[in-house]
């Protein structure tokens, strides 16, 4: 029986770690993160877990912990945050290469200095070249349905790599919004208990697993990690189907699409934004506006095909970057024009680096990005823009 | 139909749980329904804001609420403290713990109406008090409903007991009653 409960976005995190029946969870608490693990904490405490909890003493111990666990053959979680993430990197890019089906929920804030605990992507954007598989939740009923997937999806044999979860600090983190919680049965027969293929450590028969390797061998098993991705765009499609099919809810595949099939202009979003921008869309609609939302559920692997084929029937896209990468340009921004590199003419595409360290992004700032976006494109404007929204010129001065 | 709320407390006055029990009240009314505290830190004490939003819909929105059509404020001191009125939409709502009619605190307008109840004499009379602090923001979830109407006041009563068992559940029940009975309606 599945029931509602008022979640915040941490906790809705906790409650897919619980269905999801994880063995083993390391974590090491940093704001907005702490809540999750505090309520597993709770949940093995109080026996509505059968788990081992491991307290560590950083989150570089927190992921190398998970490692070890996940190796062993068990379902293995943890979370953090910004600098947590950030000195766990170098056990990330384990994780994924040693082949570890591996969940983490990644509440996304700003990197330090200045310090700031608020919200963007940057931290989540510092990961996309490990081989992970990386979602970006809408809602908190998506965080918790996400969690489940996650693990259907990195532990698939064609796949094997793991999955973050990523959810926006504070404005899902900390937000209270009624979750339903799906049964354990459902999730059960959905999510049986891990394959132990296609090898796990057993003292019973011994292996030598992530040795030296020399040039000869090295780039296949980096090839290998790519095949993993590209089967994983196939999985996330099939298992979100799959998913709706004993849940009846739908967040997406790889993207979410929202008014696009009649849309003049495409605003390209990730994360919680994509709700508001979803109610901007309606209000500029009735403005005469023909716009609607691409939100991209997954940036790693980046739904390339999708956007280049949703960009090419549009006339001027705008991009919400919650992240940037200095010397570069917003990151999103950078994958969209690489996706539709050689398309025929081509849209206007503004790129808007908005959001960052938590500045609110509201319904009125969407509607004031697309209209100067469709002046730029009648004043004749070609080609991507980069453009820091809202900066107060007076301080940089 | 989508209302924007805020409330204004001190840090431990439980503004947060306030917002919180709201969105549970109005889920057991059929309406769906936001909360979250400000973003950023808080100090037991110090001024704090939390908001909520209600919808007959499923809220899309994730941003800040920067116009609420109705704010709640807990303490009386914050009615000239913070300035509570920030953002507020023509004919909204100002619901305050207070003693004193809140036109004699705030300057009388024709912008907003007004409703109060001295909701910590309620938390006082009925032992509804936790580490020295008399509890007032299920009363003024009482009085935010008696004002407004946008949701039976039984709503709350079955999330209070939802929320804490026992005789804690039963206080707040008692203490949102005593408050919606006891709200005034200020005139102009």
């Amino acid at each position: 029986m599945s029931t509602i409960k008022i979640l915040t976005g941490n906790y809705a995190v906790a409650w897919g770690v619980k269905l999801s029946r994880v063995k083993v969870i390391a974590a090491y608490p940093i704001t907005p993160q702490t809540t999750i693990v505090e309520k597993i904490a709770e949940f093995v405490e109080n026996g509505e877990m059968d788990a081992k909890y491991l307290m560590v003493e950083s989150e570089h111990s927190a992921m190398a912990a998970t490692i070890g666990a996940s190796a062993t053959g068990v379902r293995a979680f943890t979370a953090t945050s910004s600098q947590g993430l950030l000195y766990m990197h170098e056990m990330v890019w384990w994780a994924s290469a040693a082949r570890l089906p591996i969940v983490m929920a990644v509440v996304m804030r700003a990197l330090a200095p200045p310090w700031s605990i608020w919200n963007e992507h940057t931290d989540l954007m510092d990961q996309r070249d490990t081989g992970w598989l990386i979602t970006l939740a809408e809602n908190n009923q998506e965080v918790l349905d996400s969690i489940i997937m996650s693990y259907r999806i990195s532990e698939h044999e064609d796949v094997l790599l793991p999955s973050i979860v990523g959810l926006d600090a504070f404005i899902l983190s900390h937000t209270l919004e009624p979750v339903e919680i799906p049964g354990q049965d459902l999730i059960d027969e959905f999510l049986p208990p891990r394959p132990p293929k296609p090898f796990t450590l057993n003292p019973e028969n011994p292996i030598t697993h992530g040795g030296i390797v020399t040039p000869e061998y090295y780039m296949e098993f980096r090839y290998l990690i790519e095949k993993g991705m590209e089967n994983a765009r196939r999985l996330i499609v099939e298992v979100a189907k799959e998913y709706k099919n004993i849940t009846g809810r739908w967040h997406g595949d790889l993207v979410d699409e929202y008014k696009c099939s009649d849309a003049k202009i495409l605003i390209i979003v990730a994360g919680a934004t994509a709700g508001t921008c979803k109610e901007a869309v309606d209000v500029l609609r009735e403005k005469g506006f023909n716009v609607g939302v691409l939100r991209l559920r997954y940036i790693r692997p980046f739904p390339s095909s999708i956007v280049r084929e949703r960009v090419s029937s549009v006339k001027s896209v705008v991009i919400i970057d919650r992240s940037y990468s200095f010397g570069g340009g917003g990151i999103i921004g950078a994958d969209v024009a690489s996706s539709i590199y050689g398309s025929n003419g081509g849209p206007l595409i503004h790129d808007y680096i908005a959001g960052l360290g938590g500045r609110d992004i509201g319904v009125r700032e969407v509607e004031r990005i697309v209209e100067e976006t469709v002046r730029a494109m009648e004043s004749g404007e070609k080609g991507i823009k980069t453009l820091w929204f809202d900066l107060k010129r007076e301080v940089l001065e | 139909m989508l209302l924007e709320i805020r409330f204004h407390g001190r840090g431990g006055q439980g503004a947060v749980t306030a917002a919180n029990m709201l969105v549970k009240a109005a889920w057991i009314s059929g309406l769906w329904g936001q909360g979250f505290p400000f973003f950023g830190a808080e100090r037991r004490g110090a001024p704090v804001a939390a908001f909520a939003r209600i919808s007959d819909k499923p809220i899309r929105i994730h941003c800040e609420i920067r116009s609420p059509s109705i704010v709640v404020v807990l303490d009386e001191r914050l009615l000239t403290l913070v300035d509570v009125t920030k953002g507020l939409v023509p004919g909204g709502w100002i619901i305050a713990n207070a003693k004193r009619r809140i036109s004699e605190v705030l300057p009388k307008s024709k912008h907003y109406k007004r409703a109060r109840v001295d909701a910590t004499s309620v938390a006082l009379s009925i032992g509804l008090v936790m580490a020295g602090w008399p509890i007032v923001n299920t009363a003024m979830l009482g009085a935010l409903l008696k004002a407004t109407g946008i949701m039976p006041i039984k709503s709350l009563i079955s999330a209070c007991m939802e929320e804490w068992s026992g005789k804690m559940g039963e206080l707040n029940a008692q203490a949102a009653t005593r408050a919606f009975n006891e709200t005034v309606i200020e005139g102009d």
